[in-house]
């Protein structure tokens, strides 16, 4: 079988590297081939933006080199695909090469588009990318005292990034002596902090012992970086000092410019993961469709599906299991406690009172990441 | 005539169904009608509250088993 994935980021790194673990014997007898094509030649652990936005980790932290990670039987190449051909099991890539498969993993992820908000690229701040994260870091180091805005994009990548970004601010603030001359509001677009209830119901006493300000049903129609005024589709405003937004994402360039979903965002059967009427072609991460977070953690938990499914067709021509919706998402509630949100389509979470060993965890797991994107945990 | 997509958002915790219906929204052509699906009973009060404080129009509220499907038309 010629399995082709396409994307090495979490999800592509850990379908590809697990299938080559599980297959290895296939692999060498030549029963089974495995190639990757990526857009990079490095790999970018992304979770760590947000301490680059707070100078708790620097830029090179972030990064180890794609074809460090991935196993010796997996062919890589950083030659990002242009065009699908999903009715010939083909695909394009920009060198003009042509990979045939027969099966296909869709992983090309998301990225933000803050330019679809008027004004945002220029008023805001953000730490979605290295050099935003650094830009924003910068920011925050001049910032003497005033009112900081967070708002919210979306839809938007680490659903749990707006409720960290605010604990942060109050610990950087308060380690800094200036906690009091610093006002931070923040910015939700549903009728709650939170859009998990169960984080909302925590986050919202938390909040108020704190001091954030917030406004629910908030989305961000404009940004006016002249006059520093942040605009509501509800018909609200505000004025800041300093804005920080998580911006609303797409998928792919390449997704929509091949039809493949509106957005950019495959759509996906959310338990088989295969993209719908393809049998042979799966979708994994922030590429589906699926009303699932859009999470490195998700990401996760769908490849290793994913890989065991692939893996066993190979071997006795039937999967094995579903994908039951599983995400656990870490909560950093500042810079030395935290909890965690772990749930599925069935279960809701059951957050616990935060505590610095899950912060200790927290801070391993941004180490034990290589080890896990490796598909060893 | 407008398009009426149909989104499935049962039996998720997150994003959930409001998030899910704003994300469709911003894709949809002012005039689409979208259709939501979700088994959270909040959102029989959330989506019509979210909808009229931005202004689109609600088309339809019905529970059908565990299954609520709401119907909001982009209005702007």
């Amino acid at each position: 079988m010629r399995i082709l994935v396409v994307g090495g980021g979490t999800a592509g790194t850990i379908v590809a590297n697990n299938l080559a673990r599980r297959l290895s014997a296939e692999t060498r007898r030549g029963k089974a081939r495995i190639t990757m094509l990526s857009a990079s030649d490095r790999h970018m652990y992304q979770p760590g933006l947000l301490y680059v936005a707070f100078g708790q980790m620097t830029p090179d932290q972030l990064y180890r080199d794609q074809a460090s990670l991935l196993e010796s039987n997996i062919d890589f190449h950083v030659d990002p695909v242009t065009e699908f051909m999903l009715d010939q099991n083909k695909v394009r890539t920009q060198s003009g090469k042509v990979h045939e498969y027969d099966t296909l993993v869709i992983a090309t992820g998301s990225r933000m588009v803050p330019e679809e908000i008027p004004g945002m690229n220029e008023g805001a701040e953000f730490f979605y990318t290295e050099a935003s994260a650094v830009k924003l870091y910068k920011k925050l180091r001049e910032f003497q005292g005033g009112k900081v805005a967070v708002a919210v994009g979306v839809p938007h990548k680490c659903p749990i990034a707006p409720v960290e970004v605010m604990f942060s601010l109050h610990d950087y603030f308060k380690a800094r002596g200036i906690r009091d001359k610093v006002h931070l509001k923040y910015h939700y677009p549903i009728n709650r902090i939170h859009t998990i209830e169960n984080v909302a119901k925590w986050a919202k006493p938390e909040f108020d012992r704190i001091g954030v300000e917030y406004e629910t049903l908030f989305n961000i129609k404009e940004v006016d970086g002249k006059n520093k005024l942040l605009k509501s589709e509800e018909g609200t405003e505000y004025q800041y000092d300093l804005l920080i937004v998580i911006p609303q994402h797409r998928g792919m360039e390449v997704v929509e410019q091949n039809k493949l979903g509106p957005g950019g965002w495959i759509p996906t059967d959310r338990y088989s993961l295969k993209m719908n009427g393809h049998d042979n072609v799966y979708v994994v991460g922030d590429t589906t469709n699926l009303p699932v977070s859009k999470t490195g953690s998700a990401a996760h938990f769908q490849a290793e599906v994913i890989a065991e499914n692939i893996a066993s067709i190979v071997k006795v021509g039937e999967p094995v299991r579903d994908y039951d919706g599983k995400v656990y998402c870490f909560i950093e509630a500042g810079h030395d406690r935290a909890t965690y949100a772990m749930f599925n389509y069935q279960n809701p979470p059951d957050l616990k009172p935060p505590s610095k060993p899950m912060h200790w965890f927290k801070l391993s797991y941004n180490q034990m990441y290589w080890t896990s994107v490796r598909g060893l945990l | 005539m407008s398009d009426t997509k149909v989104i499935d958002a049962r039996n998720t915790f997150c994003p959930g169904p409001l998030m899910e219906l704003i994300t469709h929204m911003r894709l949809a052509q002012v005039g689409d009608v979208v259709e939501l699906l979700s088994t959270d009973s909040g959102s029989a009060t959330d989506i019509p509250e979210w909808a009229k404080k931005v202004g689109h129009e609600m088309m339809g509220i019905e529970q059908q088993g565990d299954t609520w499907h709401l119907k909001v038309r982009k209005a702007k």
